[in-house]
């Protein structure tokens, strides 16, 4: 029920798992300026020509969904879209557990987690990101 | 110059004065803390002041594997809130995530509700005086856009002397509800008088304690100015405005920083600018740095949020997981303008009137329980209310509760009144008295400074001939005047020395 695709509509191309990517407006060009753009947004470092690669591959695979006719049919933008919403009693049942916490941290200034100073967004600022593919860390 | 008529500067006229009038256009958007017990996403305690990090859960740190769950009891505070403004409420609603960086935000994106949030399309009615004088009165009305649910970020104090932030997480995932305003006002005032009213709605639900000195109603102001006929002008946003007095100042002071900027040729910059209380002025903000992309994604770990009313509501329901927008409707308490509709139709007070009382906390009340002590009418007891009692708390900084003249005393004073035991000066010089808490009755105060009324005719008088008697020349002058004789200079010298 998740996938509202009438039957039968599936190019079987596609069902095979094989397929090459239509002519989009893509078309696994990623312009300097996007790339800057995605980089400040999501503080990942695409700096390397595999990371570029990965991140076009990434947008060829995605594109392959344009081959699906979904004329006259909504958008899911939920698998848990029939599913009932659980509404919690407005109970105090967590918290309390600052050491725990901040066992985890770094650094720490009595009980307060310590950042750096100012909006962490742009990769010329004094962070040392880390390749594409795992999370980044603060110098 | 070069100003035209098209250009960002004021328009001249043929003698080279300004032309063109200015219109302000100010909307608003407002947070308002939801008063819960716990979080909108997590059990940890709601609190303020409380040891840092204290109230933080492994969701609210964004620990890995956590999941939000829902409090049923922020759903019901903004579907009050949205009933209340007159909203049309979504029986289905979405939550997305907005993604931003910053310290105090551990997951890096916040839980929303943009595409569709719980409420939309509803009203608000406020009232201001013309002129700043209490008796004209005028009601306007601006339209609110939408109501979301969504969380509030941790705390973040900067340490500027040790280039470091320092963060507590317990008001992140506290339950906020955005009220957006759309741009229907004009000036300061009305932004002030709109969200003391919004204020007043929120206590009496009860959906927010929406105390702006304790963060839990914080307004930003979105003003851009632009000549009649012309399409709007680029709008800056205000943030950092910490009092709705101070809401008024900032706005005012943004339209005219435009207005200028703009007669003088300049442009006003699309950006955020702090109200900076001190100096009175708004400077921009150092952190914010053009339009931000909030990259915008359905939240994937919350199904919709589905309402119910009594014709939809399914049979053999667990009631514990449903919210029932009707069986919320039939228990909204009477709202501000109700009540104070109320008071004027009960006591025949002016519709002003009724603004101070519902105004002031615990003034009504106190009213009405003079009311229930005393044989003096409304309309004379609501002067004593508000010119004496208001004046005093106001000149003392007290508030009704903390007032040294109770309810009983003040009820006592005005029978006294009302009886014609005393004169009105003389029960002034009593309130006078009382409000230094000393704990002595009106009666006794009377007694004490001889202020009874003397009924007496034959000491009455006495102390008029006495009167007569010691001041002869003022007795001479005033019988030639009232005969119509004119004195001469030397008879009114005469008369005039001590």
């Amino acid at each position: 029920m998740w996938c509202r695709q009438a039957r039968g509509s599936v190019p079987r191309r596609l069902a095979a798992g094989g397929g090459r990517a239509l002519a989009g407006p893509s078309q696994g060009a990623v312009s300097g300026e996007l790339l800057r753009h995605l980089e400040h947004l999501a503080l990942v470092d695409f700096r390397d020509r595999e990371g570029v690669e990965r991140l076009r591959g990434a947008i060829r695979f995605a594109d392959r969904l344009r081959e699906v006719n979904t004329d006259g049919v909504e958008p899911m933008d939920s698998v848990l879209e029939d599913r009932c919403l659980y509404l919690r009693e407005d109970d105090v049942t967590e918290g309390n557990c600052t050491k725990e916490l901040l066992n985890n941290a770094r650094e720490k200034v009595e009980e307060y987690f310590v950042a750096p100073p100012g909006i962490l967004c742009c990769p010329e600022c004094d962070l040392q990101l880390v390749s594409h593919n795992s999370l980044f860390s603060v110098r | 110059d070069g100003l035209g008529p098209g250009s960002g500067g004021g328009r001249r006229g043929p003698q080279g004065g300004p032309l063109a009038p200015w219109v302000p256009v100010v909307g608003l958007e407002i947070h308002a803390q939801i008063s819960s017990n716990s979080k909108l996403f997590s059990g940890s305690q709601v609190q303020f002041a409380a040891p840092p990090n204290s109230l933080v859960s492994f969701f609210d740190a964004s620990l890995p594997g956590t999941l939000p769950v829902l409090n049923r009891r922020c759903v019901e505070a903004a579907v009050m809130t949205g009933l209340a403004l007159n909203c049309s409420i979504n029986k289905k609603s979405l939550f997305d995530r907005k993604h931003y960086f910053y310290a105090d935000l551990p997951a890096g994106y916040q839980i929303t509700q943009q595409r569709v949030p719980i409420a939309v399309n509803g009203s608000l009615s406020y009232s201001l005086c013309i002129d700043n004088k209490m008796s004209q009165m005028v009601t306007k009305t601006v339209r609110i856009k939408q109501i979301q649910l969504e969380q509030d970020s941790g705390k973040s104090l900067h340490d500027d002397s040790r280039s470091q932030t320092l963060v507590d997480l317990n008001r992140a995932g506290v339950g906020l509800m955005e009220v957006v305003m759309e741009p229907d006002m004009c000036c300061g005032e009305e932004a002030a008088a709109a969200v003391r009213e919004l204020q007043l709605i929120l206590q009496t639900l009860g959906s927010s304690q929406a105390i702006m000195a304790e963060g839990q109603l914080r307004v930003d102001a979105n003003v851009s100015v632009h000549h009649p006929g012309e399409p709007y002008g680029v709008r800056t946003e205000v943030k950092n405005i910490n009092s709705i007095r101070f809401l008024a100042k900032a706005i005012d002071y943004e339209i005219q920083r435009q207005i200028e900027e703009l007669e003088n040729g300049g442009t006003i910059l699309n950006e955020t600018r702090a109200f900076d209380s001190k100096l009175g002025c708004t400077v921009p903000m150092r952190d914010k740095e053009g339009m931000q992309d909030y990259r915008f994604m359905p939240e994937p770990n919350l199904p919709p949020l589905i309402l119910y009313d009594t014709k939809s509501l399914p049979a053999n329901v667990n009631h514990q997981q449903v919210v029932n927008i009707d069986w919320i409707h039939e228990r909204l308490p009477d709202l501000p303008s109700a009540k104070r509709a109320k008071l004027v139709e009960l006591y025949g007070i002016l519709p002003e009137h009724s603004f101070t009382l519902v105004n002031e906390d615990g003034l009504t009340e106190f009213f009405e329980n003079v009311l229930k002590q005393t044989q003096m009418k409304p309309k004379k007891v609501i002067g004593w209310i508000l010119n004496d009692l208001l004046s005093y708390l106001k000149q003392h900084s007290c508030t009704v509760k903390e007032s040294p003249v109770s309810s009983v005393l003040l009820a006592d004073l005005l029978n006294l009144l009302e009886k014609k035991e005393i004169s009105a000066s003389a029960a002034k010089q009593v309130f006078e008295e009382l409000w230094k808490g000393e704990g002595k009755t009106p009666l006794e105060i009377v007694k004490e400074k001889q202020l009874q009324l003397i009924e007496d005719r034959e000491e009455l008088e006495q102390i008029c001939q006495a009167v007569i008697d010691e001041h002869e020349k003022e007795v001479i002058m005033v019988v030639l005047e009232s005969s119509g004789t004119v004195l001469s200079s030397k008879v009114n010298a005469f008369c005039c020395t001590a």
